[in-house]
């Protein structure tokens, strides 16, 4: 019995030290972001990022406040790609996965498949890009950033197995009522897979607005660059910085450049900070719902 | 026609057909018609005859990514990654899984837990400020603290010996608390009543963890490996442009499949021959999903793709 408990205890130490390491790790550029963000620009160029600001300045937030418009332009474009993302996203992929799933339609299996080809064989990216600018011209378009995530195999199997888990008895008793396949659809089975649709509205959203590759592809015109794009921008192409200090009227030689980036980076990550606790859970029975794929 | 079975499924299922339209002509247009694009591949592109007027090239573009020296460097670039990904990714993960499912501290253990699944939402954008916030040369916090100890700072930038260890350690960073998720899930699932009777038997907790949940864990593991060597010639195209970005030192260390083919196509404007190594990707890809998929349905058909 004592060499149990002993185990146990050593488990239990063993445990803890792995999990923390990992947990200090994943907090670790989490941490040095802000500690950098809230640095003096003097501070940074002569020592480095560091893990505590030896003087805390505001200096890259005031920059970013000292020319709103770019910043609040890209940040209004990234809202309302996610929004119009997940409401177009979650209707149509709940909507294809319920007729794909409907045990009586006929050509559900042939459509399945039609769908799941695609994950299986893709043309690759080079004729996907010129059908995209030179057939669809959705060169600067808006639509360009909703396209490429609005369906994806992977949450179509999730509601699919999702409505699976709902009783056939429910459609038969809207059939009897009288009332048409949509509105079966909308008012009685729809309002049942709520959890579902929750789960994959976040897997969506979080798809949209964590997005970059398709504004990079397909846009170049200010005024549609989302946020994600934005700060790829700032932290990488000198120009971009350039652009930005030139709106606030800063001297060039008082402008925290370095700072600013990170100011940045953190501006991102602010709103994904706050939501996170509420949505996790979803994340949780995601996973649980992708492993009992049907 | 009238009597044909689609006709008959038609007049009985209007509306069901009409819900699943906006689908088939969604992948109609984004996923096949650009597979008809692949005759690309074939072809010497030129912008005003578009890509099915174009003139014919037989196999030149294939001729020339073969004979660039590059197909091989990208392929086992791509290979390697992904397997040291997969690798590392299994055992750090299923060890989470296992120390969560099995310590004490509800609190604790959830706070971690959460700690762990936080950069699964950050965007790989962010993931790159953070490599710029590290590594950089002048003002990155490594250099810093190399500098503070009287130790003469690394270029990381021009070295490209460092760049897999960071790649493998951001891609465990991204994706641990996520698909350690998954295996939780089959812990919690194991019968309670087993682990009663080994704790009976007097069996440790080391001894339980090997001779029940381990074992219990291999069929989701089995398929989870499987469904990810399917993927293993598919290279994370944000994982490795958000760090690497277009450093050209760094490419014969670095570049895989999807970033060659990405650069080719919008720097070089190589039209022909990136869609050529596409295509070389997309059938190696098939082939591998089709063998592992077979596979996975002769172990577990329930788990199988299709």
């Amino acid at each position: 019995m004592r060499r149990r408990s002993k185990d146990r205890a050593l488990f239990q130490a063993l445990g803890y030290l792995y999990l923390g390491c990992l947990s200090l790790l994943c907090l670790l550029p989490i941490w040095l972001i802000f500690s950098g963000s809230l640095s003096s620009e003097d501070d940074v160029i002569r020592h480095g990022y560091e893990m505590i600001p030896r003087n805390v300045s505001f200096a890259g937030y005031r920059m970013m406040f000292e020319a709103p418009e770019a910043i609040l332009r890209s940040l209004a474009v990234s809202v309302a790609l996610t929004v119009v993302g997940v409401a177009c996203g979650a209707f149509l992929t709940a909507m294809t996965a319920y007729v794909i799933q409907r045990p009586d339609f006929k050509y559900r299996n042939v459509i399945s498949f039609y769908i799941y080809l695609t994950s299986v064989f893709t043309g690759g990216l080079v004729p996907w890009y010129i059908m995209m600018v030179n057939y669809f011209h959705m060169r600067n378009n808006f639509l360009a950033l909703i396209v490429p995530l609005l369906f994806n195999v992977f949450y179509i199997l999730i509601m699919k197995s999702f409505f699976r888990s709902i009783p056939d008895a429910i459609v038969e008793s809207g059939k009897i009522d009288g009332a048409g396949e949509f509105a079966i659809f909308l008012k009685l089975v729809l309002p049942i897979a709520k959890p579902g649709l929750a789960t994959i509205s976040l897997f969506i959203a979080l798809a949209y607005w964590n997005d970059w590759f398709s504004a990079m592809l397909f846009i170049n015109k200010d005024s549609l660059i989302p946020l994600q794009l934005f700060l790829y921008n700032l932290v990488n192409k000198a120009e971009a910085l350039n652009n930005l200090a030139g709106q606030t009227g800063i001297p060039m030689t008082e402008l925290p450049k370095e700072t600013v980036k990170l100011s940045m980076t953190v501006l991102v990550i602010t709103p994904i900070m706050f939501i996170y606790p509420f949505v996790q859970r979803y994340v949780v029975s995601g996973v649980t719902l992708g492993a009992v794929k049907g | 026609m009238r009597g044909s079975p689609l006709m008959k499924e038609w007049t009985k299922n209007k509306v069901l057909f009409l819900m699943v339209l906006p689908a088939i002509v969604y992948y109609f247009l984004f996923s096949y018609l650009p597979l008809a694009g692949m005759v690309l591949a074939f072809k010497n592109y030129r912008f005003d005859s578009g890509i099915f007027g174009s003139p014919w090239a037989g196999f030149n573009n294939f001729e020339f990514f073969f004979k660039s020296g590059k197909a091989w460097l990208v392929t086992s670039n791509t290979v390697l990654y992904n397997a040291a990904f997969i690798v590392s990714g299994l055992i750090l993960q299923i060890l989470v899984a296992i120390v969560v499912a099995e310590i004490a501290g509800r609190y604790v253990k959830k706070l971690m837990q959460t700690t762990l699944l936080f950069p699964f939402f950050l965007s790989w954008v962010v993931v790159g400020s953070f490599v710029y916030n590290l590594f950089n040369y002048d003002v990155g916090s490594i250099n810093g603290i190399l500098r503070a100890l009287g130790i003469e700072p690394v270029d990381f930038y021009g070295n490209p010996n460092y760049w897999s260890y960071i790649l493998l350690f951001f891609n465990n960073w991204k994706y641990i608390g996520y698909n350690s998720l998954i295996y939780l899930a089959v812990i919690v699932g194991i019968d309670k009543s087993l682990f009663e009777a080994a704790e009976i038997d007097g069996a440790s907790i080391f001894q339980r963890i090997r001779a029940i949940t381990l074992p219990l864990m291999i069929p989701t593991v089995m398929i989870l490996l499987l469904l990810s060597i399917g993927n293993i010639f598919r290279g994370n195209f944000d994982l490795f442009y958000q760090i690497v970005g277009n450093n050209g030192l760094l490419f014969d260390a670095t570049d895989v499949i999807d970033t060659y083919v990405f650069r080719s196509l919008i720097h070089s404007q190589d039209i022909g021959m990136s869609a050529a190594a596409g295509l070389y990707q997309s059938v190696l890809c098939f082939a591998i999903i089709m063998t592992s998929n077979f596979i996975v349905k002769r172990i577990q058909p329930d788990y199988s793709l299709f």
